[in-house]
């Protein structure tokens, strides 16, 4: 009888013992399915959906994003910058303004373009359908999503036509605002201000070197360009100037940062035909030219 | 308690700790996932074989392409190396094999009969000691020395590649010792057995036929131009290739071969990439080698007296099917040999009588059922079937070497199945447990010309570091 007793809990205990882990997975299941499960991305005629995407994150993001979305998985204290934290639902690249949530849109573009300059890959490669959960499932991290509205996506106005006289004004721009003190008179990210830069958890953070050649974090196209002045890059220094400078400015600001950028564009010629110095920090900010 | 309860008790406990040991860290550096910080699971279905991304990250030359890429970016004490091998318990069986059954009688004819051989025990695979990466941004290179189990080594890969020449990802020229550009990679396989270790129908050659130059599962040397769509979805590639078996020294002769690929792939949605794709291996190879006093010729600078070039050519189709957590590779191949290579005929002698150029067509299906990035189950079947044989009954009379060949001789049916489990999924290290039971069987090559049949099971742990 006593032998019989401690067989049984013998094969009692290996029962639990391999049960446990099962059990501490729930767990985490119940925890996610608390943490809005139910979330949907929509992103033109796609519908993504949360659970859908668990998977995926498994086995492509959790790494670096870690189990709880908050960039702290196991890669995270090698990479460099940190992985994003999905819990504070705060994003560099959107067409939303400053402080606001992104579009399912922005989220998903940014899947698929990557993060130059980061660890964070071009997902390229994924099904439409299989970003659009991804995104879902990124939504479902954070609170905010469950009280907040995405912002209203800024108006970009159609490009003008780049001119000598754009050109100048940009650089007028560029000194107005002071990108210099980041990213230097030239552009190589030598600034005054840029040794001391830290993003919004106060980890040392360098400004974009236009000189390298590099494609900027939230694309290359003279829009994107646009886009990133107007929003700002939420939980870095880069401000949103959508409040200190026009539509027509910031074309003109996009003009003359192509000149900084190592590639031949038409700005560029401009500039060198214009014979432009760059701009003194120490110099009253130029009158911009009428337009 | 019953002893059968007492096994199972004893059982369960012992898998219980057989998993909390296993789901411990390891501190195993894998070359590219320690680069980039990514979980296995990001290039690979189930390490080693690909999945999309991995495809693309290796056609854009070992890069992400986020102007990290190379070098220079790493911590200067980075090495880019790994090695895999896989101890291993494993059973091997035989069911026609000629044994001797006394000593050699005074004509020196041993008698003789057949029986069924089975082996097994504890046994190792060869070591792959691979490094591979970027000398610097959009030039990239792999040097894989491997071994046989008992350490002898040889060169299973060495390539340097440069990658998006002029910035365009349809311009990649690759040099050197390289495995095709095959969308179902015999050197990302799943399978281990000694039977399944390979694609039987991509080193698939007629009984009687000599050609061991059109084995498309088999390195080869010579130089590769690849090119791909941004997404990867569209890939071409075409190699110009030495006609050595991928052997140097230049044991062959002059003779060269192509190889072409050509695949797309589409978004389905729900069910993930689909990818459909054509190959073809086309080439010439020698049939005879020039002598000295019977002794093959070596020249101060190598060996290359090969002689007869005759022709042969693979060709066929692929596809990379999911549905969801269920994916099938299916490959097809229709190959050819020249006459000569199907009747071991030296090209400057004449063909026996009737000979014709073998022909045959192979099918691959390979189904992977991924529960999670870290448990699989596979299985594959292959089917080789000969549509002409060489010596047809009927012809070759009189050849010395060549019976007459019933038309199923040669003909392969293989399947196997089993798991792969994956006990950590880290950017460190790869671990796998794996079980698998193989079985193939082989129309007419038994010693008494029936069908041989081979079985192997085998359980180890494939671990890379």
């Amino acid at each position: 009888m006593h032998t019989n007793i401690r067989e049984w809990s013998l094969l009692a205990s290996a029962v639990v013992l391999l049960a446990s882990p099962c059990v501490c997975r729930a767990q985490i299941t119940e925890y996610q399915q608390h943490q809005w499960l139910g979330m949907e991305s929509h992103i033109g005629n796609l519908t993504g959906h949360a659970r859908a995407a668990e998977m995926d994150y498994r086995r492509y993001c959790v790494g670096c994003h870690g189990e709880l979305g908050d960039g702290n998985g196991e890669n995270a204290p090698w990479v460099d910058p940190k992985p994003r934290d999905f819990e504070l639902a705060i994003f560099k690249c959107r067409s939303t303004p400053t402080g606001t949530l992104p579009t399912d849109e922005d989220l998903f573009n940014t899947l698929a373009r990557g993060l130059d300059r980061s660890n964070m890959p071009q997902w390229s490669t994924f099904t439409k359908q299989m970003r659009a959960d991804l995104v879902a499932w990124v939504k479902h991290f954070s609170p905010r999503w469950q009280t907040e509205k995405p912002g209203t996506p800024i108006q970009i106005p159609p490009e003008p036509e780049v001119t000598a006289d754009r050109v100048k004004a940009g650089q007028a721009v560029f000194q107005k605002v002071e990108c210099w003190k980041c990213h230097g008179v030239t552009g190589k990210a030598d600034g005054p201000s840029a040794a001391t830069l830290t993003d919004d958890q106060n980890r040392p953070l360098s400004a974009y070197n236009f000189t390298e050649g590099a494609r900027p974090k939230c694309g290359d196209t003279d829009q994107d360009l646009y886009r990133i002045f107007m929003t700002g890059m939420d939980g870095t220094p880069m401000p949103s100037f959508a409040d200190n400078i026009q539509p027509d400015e910031a074309w003109d600001l996009v003009f003359y940062l192509r000149t900084l950028e190592p590639q031949k564009n038409k700005e560029k010629e401009i500039a060198k035909q214009l014979g432009l110095k760059p701009v003194a920090p120490s110099a009253a900010p130029a009158p911009a030219p009428q337009q | 308690m019953t002893s059968a309860r007492k096994r199972l008790a004893g059982g369960l406990l012992l898998a219980s700790i057989f998993f909390f040991c296993s789901v411990n860290d390891a501190h195993a550096i894998p070359a590219f996932a320690r680069k980039y910080g990514l979980r296995c699971s990001a290039c690979h279905e189930a390490w080693p074989m690909l999945n999309s991304f991995g495809q693309k990250f290796k056609d854009n030359g070992y890069q992400l392409m986020n102007d990290r890429d190379a070098p220079i970016w790493q911590n200067p004490s980075y090495w880019p190396a790994t090695f895999r091998i896989t101890p291993n318990w494993h059973r091997e069986r035989t069911d026609k094999v000629t044994v001797d059954t006394g000593p050699a009688g005074p004509t020196g004819v041993f008698p003789q009969t057949q029986q069924q051989i089975i082996s097994q025990g504890f046994d190792l695979s060869g070591l792959d000691f691979h490094t591979g990466g970027t000398l610097e941004k959009n030039i990239s290179f792999y040097v894989l020395p491997s071994s046989n189990a008992a350490g002898q080594f040889h060169f299973e890969t060495v390539m340097g590649r440069l990658d998006n020449l002029f910035g365009s990802p349809w311009l990649n020229l690759k040099l050197g010792k390289f495995e095709l550009d095959n969308l179902v990679s015999e050197k990302r396989i799943l399978t281990l057995t000694n039977i399944s270790s390979v694609y039987q129908t991509y080193h698939f050659v007629p009984v009687g036929d000599s050609n061991v130059f059109g084995r498309i599962g088999d390195n080869q040397l010579g130089v590769e131009w690849m090119g791909h769509s941004m997404n990867d979805r569209t890939r071409l590639s075409a190699a110009l290739l030495s006609s050595n078996g991928g052997q140097v020294g230049l044991p062959s002769s002059n003779a060269y071969s192509g190889f072409f690929a050509a695949s797309q792939a589409f978004d389905a949605g729900k069910l993930g990439v689909q990818r459909i794709g054509f190959y073809a291996m086309v080439g010439k190879a020698p049939t005879y080698f020039l002598t000295t006093n019977g002794a093959p010729i070596v020249t101060p600078f190598g060996n290359s007296a090969g002689q007869g070039n005759k022709s042969f050519s693979r060709e066929g189709f692929v596809g990379l099917f999911y549905l969801d957590k269920l994916d099938f590779l299916v490959v097809t191949q229709h190959g050819s040999d020249n006459a000569f290579f199907g009747t071991s005929t030296a090209a400057n002698m004449p063909l026996p009588t009737g000979a014709r150029a073998p022909s045959w067509n192979g099918y691959l299906v390979e189904t992977h059922y991924v529960y999670s990035p870290q448990l699989i189950f596979l299985q594959r079947s292959e089917w080789e079937r000969m549509s002409q044989q060489a010596c047809p009954i009927g012809s070759c009379a009189g050849s010395p070497s060549l019976a007459p060949m019933a038309s199923n001789l040669g003909n392969i049916d293989m399947y196997t199945f089993g798991y792969r489990y994956y006990p950590i999924m880290t950017s460190r290290a790869g671990f796998a447990w794996h079980n698998e039971y193989s079985w193939v069987r082989q129309q007419g090559t038994a010693p008494d010309g029936s069908a041989l049949t081979n079985s192997s099971l085998l359980l180890g742990f494939d671990f890379d570091f």
